[in-house]
């Protein structure tokens, strides 16, 4: 590993100050397990690491005008066990739950993970289908980003310098809706998805047609990627394997994947296909329970 | 680009200068002689270099030393010793969940944090709590014969 310099700073206004100055030298760890791994691999050598660590007030998960709100520095076990989670997003619980081990899942952070945008990761695709939003703040102020407008390449995300994740902020599902979260690892469990999808349907009033879906898919592509295609296909549509293949042939247009360790793009291309029907299946299975519940 | 961090490591406060760079497992097993936590992988995928920080299982292998200022650090040395035997420690020696040993301060670290967490684990929750943990003899059967065990016994 390369040498560097290292600020611990208490305040968060104190952190984007350092990073002010430092620029594109500087790099914000959290957890560690991404931005380590690589510096030992000298994929990255920063001349300056500022740790986001000894910060309060970034590690809260609270409910907030309906809304879930998860600090940056929430860890993938913390949101995963956190009782709020698991009891008004169930989908996201156990998505982070699929992220490698609990040991790493103990030390990678909710917003770290979403900075270092591995397009192989788990959390991007359910937080997209379920419309959520990033906080992030600089010395210049706080904006706020959809997560599906953040990624931009591998390893490439919207954060310019001088930028920090503070947190996700994830809104409710609507009535009458599921969603679920398949991640396909045909190696070992704590792998990366060989190709992951996420779903959400909304149902109409009766209960069986789609009102609304959104589909989005990891580990096929340079970013994490919304099926627009086939969400447009199932809109007023009752669940069928007629549509389910239509849906997956939309899909299979829209990924890009990469042949590698995992299989070949042709492969993965066609579980992309299979995955969403399976994903697609179960949130509408989840959306018709809900849908039983409200009427 | 060296600091000084102050770490309380099984129960003992300790002070340490140390690089920036320098990882936690380096500066356990280098600076501070406690060798039982092993580099395999480097990468965090494997458990042989688990230790506890605040009471959970982390990679030291890809945590900075820098990063553990201030904090609690248990190592397989602060388990149990040849006087005393951890309970985990015990029921991997009785149920033979260790071939060549290369892993197992690792496995031991993680069974430990598995029942200060649930006491009484299934075995699903067995499997999925150690599955971060390689065990290249593959003797997985007997490592969770052993928290099993380890289990049974401190109910007992």
């Amino acid at each position: 590993m390369n040498a560097f310099e290292y600020a611990a700073p208490r305040t968060l206004d104190e952190a984007l100050a350092v990073l002010g100055e430092h620029g594109d030298e500087a790099r914000v760890i959290a957890g560690g397990t991404a931005l380590v791994t690589m510096m030992r691999q000298r994929l990255v050598s920063p001349g300056y690491l500022v740790s986001l660590r000894g910060i309060h007030g970034l590690d809260r998960i609270e409910a907030a005008n309906g809304d879930l709100r998860i600090g940056a520095l929430v860890t993938h076990r913390e949101a995963e066990t956190s009782p709020l989670v698991r009891e008004r997003l169930p989908v996201l619980a156990d998505t982070f739950r699929r992220v490698a081990s609990v040991r790493i899942r103990n030390m990678a952070t909710v917003g770290g993970a979403l900075a270092h945008a591995d397009p192989n990761q788990d959390p991007p695709v359910t937080l997209i289908v379920l419309g959520a939003r990033l906080e992030i703040r600089s010395a210049g102020g706080r904006r706020e980003l959809p997560v599906e407008e953040f990624f931009r390449d591998y390893y490439e995300s919207a954060l310019e310098p001088g930028e920090v994740v503070t947190g996700v902020i994830v809104p409710r599902l609507p009535a009458a809706s599921g969603a679920a979260y398949v991640k396909f690892l045909p190696r070992t469990a704590d792998d990366y998805a060989t190709v992951a999808v996420a779903a959400t349907v909304r149902l109409e009033p009766d209960g069986e047609r789609c009102r609304t879906a959104r589909v989005a898919l990891g580990s096929v592509g340079v970013t994490p990627i919304r099926a627009r295609a086939a969400e447009a296909l199932l809109a007023g549509q009752r669940l069928g394997a007629e549509l389910l293949s239509a849906a997956g042939e939309a899909v299979e247009g829209a990924v890009d994947p990469l042949s590698d360790h995992r299989g070949s793009a042709a492969y993965k291309r066609e579980m992309a296909a299979v995955m969403t029907g399976r994903a697609l299946t179960q949130a509408w299975d989840a959306a018709r329970a809900s849908s039983r519940g409200t009427r | 680009m060296n600091r000084k961090i102050h770490l309380t490591v099984n129960g003992t406060a300790r002070a340490v200068e140390v690089p920036t760079s320098r990882t936690l497992l380096d500066c356990l097993r280098n600076d501070l002689g406690l060798t039982g936590s092993k580099e395999g992988c480097g990468v965090g995928v494997c458990g042989a270099c688990t230790v506890l920080l605040d009471g959970k299982m982390i990679s030291s292998c890809i945590a900075l030393a820098v990063s553990a200022d201030g904090h609690e650090v248990t190592t397989v040395e602060g388990l149990g010793g040849d006087e005393r035997l951890h309970p985990v420690q015990q029921a991997f020696i009785d149920a033979g969940g260790f071939q060549c040993g290369i892993c197992t301060p690792g496995q031991v670290v993680s069974a430990k944090a598995l029942l200060d967490a649930i006491p009484n684990p299934t075995d699903a929750e067995i499997r999925e709590w150690m599955l971060g943990n390689l065990c290249r003899c593959t003797g997985y059967y007997k490592i969770i014969e052993s928290i099993r065990a380890a289990a049974q016994r401190s109910r007992a």
